[in-house]
């Protein structure tokens, strides 16, 4: 073993290292990808790569500094993106991205901290998490993946799935009201919260500019076609089919409260920004009552 | 950073602040957690402390958070910390994981209560001590440290801090209820004196960086968030890049390195403390509080012309086993008696060391309090005799 540690590293196989230069190397956005890790896991016709492509495309337009910004993901098939980006990146364990992802952003407040993980990751098991990093109005961005199922697992059900909507584990249908996450967001006291589909690729990118260049908690839900899971139980069709789904059912909209946003079984989608308001972070709070405090007292 | 960092002098303070204070004596900038009897002081005193020294203190969600958020905190550079007690300690087990895998370093402040569940929130126990080792899944070293004082309590959390980043894992203070409440002297000298010791940094640019390729030591270099290295660290088993390989090959690579980074460095890393072990034919084994009643029947017992001695274990993982096989292959060594408060823990480890050369006896106290010295000398009587 000994011996074997002390062997040059690995390095990255031929035959990865060939892949991504062949499909890739040219490409503008091949910077924000880490070598040697493409291709990637998801399925044809998922729709967590567009919302990585959006989220890539966002750094590029914003020029974002790629030394100073991180992602954390939990575990899941949107949790996989920490792992493709060129960027420091963590993937940690399941639904704990937030907490981690604040330790981060407190220790060095000067890192773009994003989350980028599934639905089920955010909602269910890391369903705490998120409400208390919104109401402590940590200054990170979440993106969150919502395929309305658990994709990784093999689809079963979770805190989105919609009443009537099959999955492994409602296999009569769903009888269990989901979250409405851009309700919840509000509520629970994120400084912004946006939602779209993966049919709005450059909405998508210029809201996850507008979200991380927000100073406090913003949140970004964005549906996507889960075609080897949610889709196929459900008879959604293809990721294509689901696509012209979007753009048959979906509408953009500035008026509506959030709690009017619910997402029923095949239904509406609306989608748009629902809440951009102003308020200190923790990070601000913290310098200037409790540390002013301090040292008022120390 | 201010001055007010380390308060050297004299205090007269408890075992839970004295955590808090070694903390800040050994640069911890961060603390998370949530509050349980009886380590809720060491987070009190954090949160007073650390906003004077520069520091963050967050109040997580729960314990799951808090630890997630002391990794977070220290892959970004910051010495990071949290405290808690059996039940908050069972939540942890999760994301201690986590910090082996991601080989990240951070300290756990365990004031041991009495268990199972919600136990005995108010009320002493050691029963934790194998759930420091094996409590988070799958195959794993750690190192535990076990004060027996107030003035343990701060000089072992700075230890702590060291060990967690020379190796590159998560550092448990085993204390207990007894040690975390109780008050005495406790001595801290100049900043100067206080021995640092840092994580290594990468010796070499973002370009020829690997970020899990270990030095000799079996320690790779940590690179920071936010350093320019790009870095990916993931919980499932990885390349010395850091990226993930499902594969036997992988798991064997990976994972014998955490465990021998740990295990080969046993004899850097154990401290214990001997009393009257050159001539013992019975002797004592205890830490924690239960050392120092321990400690008392061994003075008596020795008084009295009995050949007993005694061991007082610092470090509780890894086992000192190296020591305890010493000394039960030595002629004059007959038989361990193990105090703990527990039905048994420690006890087993000296049997494995003691491999049928030395009886092994428990003296096992079931919680709540502290034994009392007759309680344990009966025990040590029976076996000289
Ligand atoms: C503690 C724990 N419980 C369960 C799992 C198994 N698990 C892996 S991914 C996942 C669900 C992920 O769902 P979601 O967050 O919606 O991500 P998606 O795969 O749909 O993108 C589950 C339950 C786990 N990894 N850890
Ligand atoms: S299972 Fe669903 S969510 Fe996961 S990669 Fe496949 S299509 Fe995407
Ligand atoms: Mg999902």
């Amino acid at each position: 073993m000994k011996e074997r540690l002390k062997q040059a590293p690995p390095k990255i196989p031929d035959e990865a290292k060939l892949s991504w230069k062949k499909g890739h190397g040219d490409h503008p956005l091949d910077r924000y990808l880490k070598e040697g890790r493409i291709p990637h896991i998801w399925c044809p016709g998922c729709g967590i790569g567009i919302a990585f492509t959006a989220f890539i495309k966002a750094l590029e337009k914003a020029e974002f500094d790629q030394d100073k910004t991180v992602v954390v993901s939990g575990i899941g098939c949107s949790g996989r993106a920490a792992g493709y980006l060129n960027l420091d990146t963590y993937h940690t364990t399941h639904g704990r991205a937030i907490p981690f992802a604040t330790g981060l952003k407190l220790a060095k407040p000067e890192l773009k901290t994003v989350v980028f993980s599934g639905d089920g990751d955010l909602f269910a098991i890391g369903g705490n998490h998120i409400i208390h990093a919104a109401r402590r109005n940590v200054d990170m961005t979440v993106i969150c993946i919502n395929n309305f199922n658990y994709g990784m697992t093999g689809g079963q059900g979770g805190p989105t799935t919609p009443v009537e909507a099959r999955t492994t584990t409602t296999p009569y249908g769903c009888a269990e009201h989901p979250f409405n996450l851009i309700y919840l967001a509000k509520a629970a006291g994120a400084a912004y919260v946006a939602r779209w589909t993966a049919l709005h690729t450059h909405e998508l990118r210029d809201s996850i500019v507008e979200a991380m260049s927000k100073t406090g908690f913003s949140f970004v839900e964005v549906i996507t076609p889960c075609p080897t899971g949610y889709a196929r139980r459900n008879r959604l069709g293809t990721g294509l089919e689901i696509m012209r789904f979007y753009k048959e059912n979906s509408y953009i909209t500035d008026i509506l409260e959030p709690e009017d946003t619910a997402l029923l079984f095949k239904g509406k989608i609306a989608v748009g920004k629902f809440v951009d308001i102003e308020k200190p972070t923790f990070m601000e709070m913290y310098r200037e009552y409790i540390v002013q405090q301090a040292e008022n007292s120390g | 950073m201010k001055s007010n960092t380390v308060i050297t002098g004299t205090h007269f303070i408890t075992g839970d602040d004295a955590c808090a204070e070694g903390g800040i004596a050994a640069g911890c900038t961060f603390f998370a957690g949530y509050p349980i009897t009886p380590a809720t002081e060491v987070a009190e005193r954090m949160s007073k402390r650390l906003p004077q020294v520069g520091g963050v203190y967050v109040q997580m969600e729960d314990e799951l958070a808090s630890m997630a958020a002391v990794i977070g905190a220290s892959s970004a550079g910051a010495r990071a910390m949290t405290s808690t007690s059996g039940p908050g300690f069972s939540l942890m087990m999760e994301n201690i994981g986590l910090a082996v895998m991601l080989e990240v370093p951070c300290v756990i402040v365990n004031i041991m209560r009495g268990g199972p569940s919600t136990g005995l929130p108010t009320l002493v126990g050691q029963q934790d001590v194998m759930q420091a080792r094996w409590g988070s899944h799958g195959d794993y070293e750690i190192i535990a440290l076990s004060p027996s004082s107030p003035q343990e309590s701060f000089e072992l959390t700075v230890d702590a801090f060291n060990l967690a980043d020379i190796y590159r894992v998560p550092v448990i203070i085993l204390s207990d209820e007894i040690i975390g409440h109780m008050t005495e002297k406790v001595t801290i000298s100049e900043t100067e004196k206080i021995k640092i010791v840092h994580r290594k940094n990468p010796a070499c640019g973002p370009e020829n960086f690997v970020p899990f390729f270990p030095d000799e030591d079996g320690v790779p270099p940590m690179a920071l968030a936010g350093d320019g290295y790009h870095v990916h660290a993931t919980g499932l088993t990885h390349d010395e890049h850091g990226y993930p390989v499902i594969t036997a090959d992988a798991q064997e690579r990976l994972v014998q390195r955490l465990v021998n980074k740990i295990r080969k460095n046993e004899e850097k890393i154990v401290r214990t403390e001997e009393y009257y072990l050159d001539d013992a034919e019975v002797i004592i084994i205890s830490y924690g509080c239960s050392a120092r009643t321990s400690l008392d029947v061994v003075e008596t017992a020795h008084g009295k012309g009995m050949k007993v001695g005694f061991l007082r274990l610092i470090t509780i993982w890894p086992f000192p086993e190296t020591k305890i096989r010493g000394l039960a292959s030595r002629k004059n060594v007959k038989a361990f008696v193990v105090a703990e408060i527990n039905h048994g823990q420690v006890v087993y480890e000296v049997e494995r060391c003691a491999a049928g050369e030395a009886e092994t006896v428990l003296a096992g106290f079931m919680g709540g309090r502290i034994f009392e010295p007759d309680e344990l000398y009966k025990v040590v009587q029976e076996i000289a005799n």
